[in-house]
């Protein structure tokens, strides 16, 4: 088995507010290998995408790394030199977020926003960087891009917008990608288009990709591994399959049974009682157990990440294990 | 007996005048024309009683702007809406406004749509002291049954919108839809902004209002999964005009129009594993410059020669399915046609 090409350990992201300290990353841990996908569910607010700014050291004040390891390819990225973390970042992992017109600078045309990308990485001349940006956006499947090279982000339309940032961020073949909810703003069939296009790409650079998102079902066709979070921590992982055929933890359970499954019109979807806590007033013990049908006394204190099949975990203290197949 | 709610050949053209200094250029000769964009387009739409009626399509395709024709924000530019066979008009001549408020709307973000500086039992209260449903008196009680309704703790009344998370917040809009006693409900988007634990049991609140109420629902939404979890019937819309009608089984289980199609092989499935997605060409068109002829016929992969030039109609190809496609219409096309099962 390949070493791990990120690989984070016990992750605390906290921040320090005048109203006190919110807990939104609260000991994450995965390993990612190339080329391979997870995928990180979770609700509002559970944390998923204060994972993957503190993963690129994006956390601004009250915000702080205040525990963990990130090591990308056998680097530490955890209290390392800003400098260092400037030339990894669009290099060597990049990311992509939801709202391209956020990300992209609405007063630089397409090709300033991509030429400077490239050479602030690499050395080369603004004739090559120019070429490389425009077959960078022939690969993500944008039409007659020396033109639209020379257009403003407005004068694209949102998924063209998001080929746009996806093609920045993969300039450098980056050895990891995270995506964070990059689609939940596209209509369907231009979702599709753009999980055709970040699947493809991936494959083809042999990219290992973090596709963030609330959407349980655009991951099972897309990932290879899941996890989920709850309330700062990854309360399942595992295998796709696996998760999806035996969910172990009570929440993931619910998440898949509060999705409407085809052929089952009308009758009344499973429903996770309440809201999930705020990160601010966590819940002591078990985050989840409130709302939770099987919690008992021993969901009091926080249960630990355990392994009950190869590579599938759960936090949990009473696990699903007979749970029938679902989906 | 008359549908509950029957729309002929609506549509809403929206004008953007011409600017003065784009009218002093047409004094000189430029030949400036006004932006014109017919964002919905003669829909004929029949919703019967105690039905749910899925509206769906992708943005800018005009599903919001016929929601807000039905529920009487916008009026039409042509056409008829009628409410079990009356116009607007003739509801105003027959009851007064009264008559109007059994219509209602439920809006995609509760946070936009509800006052943030009114407690909500002045938000849910308002409307029937006004509209003389119920006494001043009787208002703190009616309020708090119906947040019961709707599943909030009728001792939370007197707090702000703010203080709500999204899901309670999505359920004071409804409370606030039901408060004047509608009996059709135009849902936009409501449960497009919640997360994923939170949708299911607004849609549940959804499915038992319906039973104890005996509600009809206009279901507008961008999400095929709970149409089809919802809708009696699902209607397609492509770029102002409807393209497909059908009863929601039928529709999801053999759809008829390329788009529909397409559609429904876009949508993630739990059960779909690890495979190639297999996208539609292209992007909605921009409604300032429709196609010729069939507004799909860009994107659609089964275009002939005919679909670029002659726009179809919306013609019943089976008892209570419409579809606006030409390939129905040549038999020997639709034998050339792809059976569905193996695109879905």
């Amino acid at each position: 088995m390949s070493q791990p090409i990120l690989a984070v350990a016990n992750l605390r992201t906290h921040f320090f507010a005048r109203a006190g300290v919110i807990k939104a990353v609260d000991g994450v841990s995965f390993t990612l290998r190339a080329g391979e996908v997870l995928g990180l569910v979770g609700e509002s607010g559970s944390g998923k995408s204060v994972t993957a700014c503190s993963i690129l050291s994006l956390i601004d004040e009250p915000g702080r790394i205040v525990a963990g390891s990130i090591q990308l390819d056998g680097e530490e990225l955890v209290g390392c030199a800003e400098a260092r973390m400037r030339s990894l970042r669009g290099c060597k992992i990049a990311m992509i977020f939801q709202d391209p017109m956020m990300t992209l600078n609405p007063v630089l045309r397409i090709d300033t926003q991509m030429i400077e990308a490239i050479t602030a990485h690499e050395k080369v001349s603004r004739r090559a960087a120019r070429e490389r940006a425009q077959r960078a956006l022939e690969a993500v499947g944008i039409a007659s891009a020396p033109e639209r090279l020379r257009a403003y982000p407005h004068q694209f339309s949102g998924g063209m917008r998001q080929r746009v940032a996806i093609a920045i961020a993969l300039l450098h073949r980056p050895q990891v990608l995270i995506a964070d909810e990059p689609t939940t703003a596209l209509d369907v069939t231009i979702q599709s288009q753009i999980l055709a296009e970040v699947q493809g790409l991936c494959a083809e650079s042999g990219t290992a990709l973090v596709w963030i998102t609330h959407d349980l079902a655009v991951v099972a066709g897309l990932a290879d591994r899941i996890a989920v979070m709850y309330a700062g921590r990854i309360v399942e992982q595992g295998p796709v399959d696996a998760v999806f055929a035996r969910p172990l933890h009570p929440y993931t359970r619910g998440l898949i049974g509060s999705l409407p499954v085809p052929g089952q019109r009308d009758a009344p979807l499973t429903q996770i009682p309440g809201a999930p806590p705020s990160p601010a007033r966590l819940p002591p013990g078990c985050a989840f157990a409130p709302r939770c049908g099987r919690a008992d006394a021993a969901c009091a204190a926080a249960p630990d990440m355990i392994d009950h099949e190869p590579g599938h975990a759960v936090r949990c203290w009473h696990p699903d294990l007979q749970s029938k197949a679902m989906a | 007996m008359a549908a509950k709610l029957a729309l002929e050949g609506v549509g809403k053209r929206f004008v953007k005048p011409l600017d003065l200094a784009s009218r002093a250029a047409n004094l000189l000769g430029a030949g400036v024309n006004e932006t014109i964009i017919d964002a919905v387009d003669g829909v004929d739409l029949c919703v019967n009683a105690g039905e749910v009626v899925g509206l769906v399509g992708e943005s800018g395709c005009g599903k919001t702007t016929l929601g807000r024709i039905v529920a009487g924000i916008l009026p039409p530019s042509r056409g008829q809406v009628r409410y079990s066979g009356h116009t607007r008009e003739q509801l105003v001549a027959r009851g007064g406004r009264k008559a109007l408020l059994k219509t209602q709307m439920i809006f995609q973000d509760p946070m936009a749509s509800l006052n943030p500086r009114m407690r909500i039992a002045d938000i849910i209260g308002e409307a029937p002291v006004v509209h003389g449903i119920i006494s001043r008196g009787e208002r703190a009680d009616y309020v708090g049954a119906l947040l019961v309704r709707v599943g909030l703790d009728p001792a939370d009344k007197s707090r702000y919108p703010h203080q709500f998370s999204g899901g309670q917040r999505a359920r004071i809009g409804i409370a606030r839809a039901l408060a004047v006693k509608p009996d059709l409900l135009v849902c936009d988007e409501s449960v497009a902004a919640l997360d994923v634990s939170i949708k299911a049991q607004v849609l549940n609140l959804f499915m038992q209002l319906r039973r104890d109420l005996a509600l009809t629902y206009l279901f507008i939404s961008h999400d095929l999964g709970v149409v089809e979890h919802i809708a009696d019937r699902t209607v397609i819309m492509y770029l102002g005009r409807i393209v497909e009608i059908a009863p929601t089984a039928e529709l999801f289980g053999a759809p008829n129009h390329p788009y529909t199609r397409a559609l429904i092989a876009n949508v993630p499935r739990l059960n779909a594993r690890k495979h190639r997605f297999a996208p539609l060409k292209g992007e909605i068109p921009s409604a300032l410059n429709p196609p010729s002829g069939c507004a799909f016929h860009p994107r659609c992969p089964f275009a002939i020669a005919r679909c670029r030039v002659e726009r179809p109609a919306l013609v019943e190809i089976a008892p209570g399915r419409s579809s606006a496609c030409h390939l129905n219409a040549t038999a020997a096309a639709s034998a050339a046609l792809p059976s569905s099962e193996k695109l879905v």
